[in-house]
């Protein structure tokens, strides 16, 4: 707090020179939990030639923008990404930290909160505003149980899950002050490099980003099937999954399972095919806001939870599925 | 080289959650070794295997039952555990927890004795995947977290991250904390003999007053967040469930995705 102007502090991350989903909607989150609060809304921004981004960050609503612009933190580095943001709260005493639940958020706000001392609450799929407390919501124990979490010192640092807070597509016009911050590595810091970044996707949204996720398992029998599984998945623009059983089989890598030992995901749109639907698989897609399933057992566990299901055999009705999403794309 | 494992006991992956009230029933919860520990504790062995470590600590925090997970990864194949347990603790947030694990990491000799330390990257119960991080932030070490491949070389380590859409290939100099995913490797089913060989493993027990912690400083009382409320997620309702011809249940799922879904 400066000057007894109420402040939240939103990190924002980019990868290959672009804004990242979950950072979009964590900026979007800051300007409204800043407007709620009658506060400010401030961004940081660390990379290799983010000075570009300032104008989009900029249009998100921020009053400030802090940028590390550095070749040394091209890749993410945790120790220094701590240190820079770290530096960050101190100046500005932010009432509460944000970032978005990717791999690096939930590596990095946990050591920015014990450094400066913060109450820590990730994968955050709500918040409430109580006066001039902030109490988060967020799912544990594999969404089986939502939690509030009260903050007993503040800075208050949420990540939040992604998917759940929506990005604002309208540009919102303020004049950001931008500061720039001077970097330069530490000897320990010097000692942590990422020598490579290598890209798997294939061209498909990420599974924790996608607005629509098309999951097999063990119905799919065998890993060339999952070629018919891609093809719907490319017609819809949605990412693949998979259950535990397929990634355990060998047909999908470890980076597709969806469920307590893979990925949680949140998307509009979940589509479980040949997935019976066991606890541990339920625990990583429940939250999605609409399930449907096929599945030739008309007692599977994933009717119970699916708001569409069919029940048959999925060899026969996806092919029908894919030509009929090819006629609609062609009319469209 | 030595390596330690922080491990944690958490509620079996086929748990069904209920509440007392706006609190957990916890009376019939049956207890495991957290999944991810277990890769963690399997990279540990299997480094001590490879001649790379030659002891492997595990440390876990908690109430009596800790001791079960402690005996699981030694039955893995870890030589001996310390245990942190007492009734002050309890409530503890995750920095609190990075605190406390920190105090006993310590009286073990801490880095100048572990240059390997592994974690689960996340606790199937709390799921904050933050106490790997804090506690390299509190020893001011470097951490790679979600790793699918450990290697160690000397005084270097190359781990793989896996992260959205690809992956990071880290080099580091140890001491490090590595945070460990499925995928890391496959981890054994001790044998008999090992279950009954780890029965008489050493563990130390602390209390917090062995490490020197106000009991001021640690649960409720010295944690930085508190748990206001559990409640049950909204329960999903069975939509509707059709059987017929492909295209005709085809037909039905397209004005499913188009009036309900809203997605074409």
């Amino acid at each position: 707090m400066i000057g007894g102007v109420v402040m939240v502090l939103v990190v924002a991350e980019a990868r290959e020179g672009a804004l990242r989903k979950p950072a979009k909607e964590a900026l979007s989150e800051g300007r409204r939990m800043a407007d709620k609060l009658g506060a400010k809304a401030v961004a940081v921004i660390i990379g290799e030639g983010v000075k570009t981004l300032l104008k989009e960050i900029s249009g998100y609503g921020m009053d400030k923008i802090y940028v590390a612009d550095s070749a040394f933190l091209k890749y993410y580095h945790p120790m220094a990404y701590a240190r820079i943001i770290s530096e960050v709260v101190a100046k500005e005493s932010p009432k509460v930290v944000l970032m978005g639940g990717t791999q690096t958020g939930r590596d990095l706000m946990p050591r920015v909160a014990i450094r400066v001392g913060g109450g820590y609450a990730p994968d955050c799929t709500g918040y409430e505003i109580n006066g001039d407390s902030i109490i988060a919501v967020r799912p544990a124990i594999s969404g089986k149980v939502i939690v509030k979490v009260g903050f007993k010192k503040y800075p208050a640092f949420m990540v939040l899950r992604p998917n759940v807070f929506g990005v604002n597509e309208d540009i919102i016009s303020v004049s950001s002050e931008v500061v720039e911050i001077s970097f330069e590595p530490t000897e320990v810091e010097r000692k942590q490099i990422v020598k490579e970044f290598s890209i798997k996707t294939a061209g498909r949204p990420e599974l924790t980003e996608a607005e629509i996720v098309v999951s097999g398992g063990r119905g799919l029998k065998d890993a060339a099937n999952f070629a018919m599984l891609e093809e719907l998945a490319d017609l819809l623009g949605a990412a693949v999954g998979a259950s535990r059983a397929a990634v355990d089989a060998g047909w999908r890598p470890q980076s597709d399972q969806v469920g307590q030992t893979g990925k949680t995901v949140s998307p509009k749109l979940y589509m479980a095919i040949g997935i019976s639907g066991a606890i541990q698989h339920l625990a990583g897609m429940s939250s999605s806001k609409y399930i449907v399933a096929i599945n030739k057992d008309p007692d599977a566990p994933i009717f119970n939870v699916a708001d569409f299901g069919i029940v048959g055999d999925l060899f026969k009705i996806v092919p029908v599925l894919i030509e009929r999403l090819k006629k609609e794309k062609a009319r469209s | 080289m030595k390596a330690v494992c922080f491990v944690k006991s958490v509620p079996d992956t086929e748990t069904r959650v209920r509440l007392t009230g706006n609190r957990l029933d916890k009376s019939e919860i049956k207890y495991i070794l957290n999944p991810y520990c277990e890769f963690a504790v399997e990279e540990a062995v299997r480094k001590k295997e490879a001649g790379i470590v030659d002891e492997v600590l595990v440390i876990s925090m908690g109430p009596s039952r800790a001791q079960e997970a402690i005996r699981s990864a030694l039955a893995i194949g870890a030589d001996r555990g310390v245990h942190i347990e007492d009734d002050n603790l309890d409530g503890s947030d995750a920095i609190v927890t990075a605190r406390v694990l920190v105090e006993a990491f310590k009286k073990e000799g801490g880095l100048d004795n572990y240059q390997i330390l592994l974690f689960g990257l996340r606790a199937i119960d709390g799921d904050t995947w933050s106490v790997p991080s804090m506690i390299a932030e509190l020893l001011g070490i470097p951490a790679v977290t979600n790793i699918v491949k450990l290697d160690i070389n000397g005084n270097k380590a190359i781990a793989i991250r896996m992260v959205e859409g690809g992956e990071e290939v880290f080099e580091v100099e140890l001491p490090c904390v590595f945070a460990a995913r499925k995928g890391l490797n496959e981890p054994r089913y001790p044998s008999l003999p090992s279950i009954m060989k780890a029965k008489k493993k050493p563990i130390t027990r602390y209390t917090i007053s062995d490490l020197g912690i106000p009991s001021d400083a640690v649960g409720k009382v010295g944690s930085f967040t508190e748990v206001l409320e559990y409640t049950l997620p909204p329960q999903r309702q069975a939509g509707k469930k059709v059987e017929g011809e492909p295209e005709q249940v085809v037909e039905e799922l397209i004005k499913f995705l188009r009036e309900v879904a809203n997605i074409i």
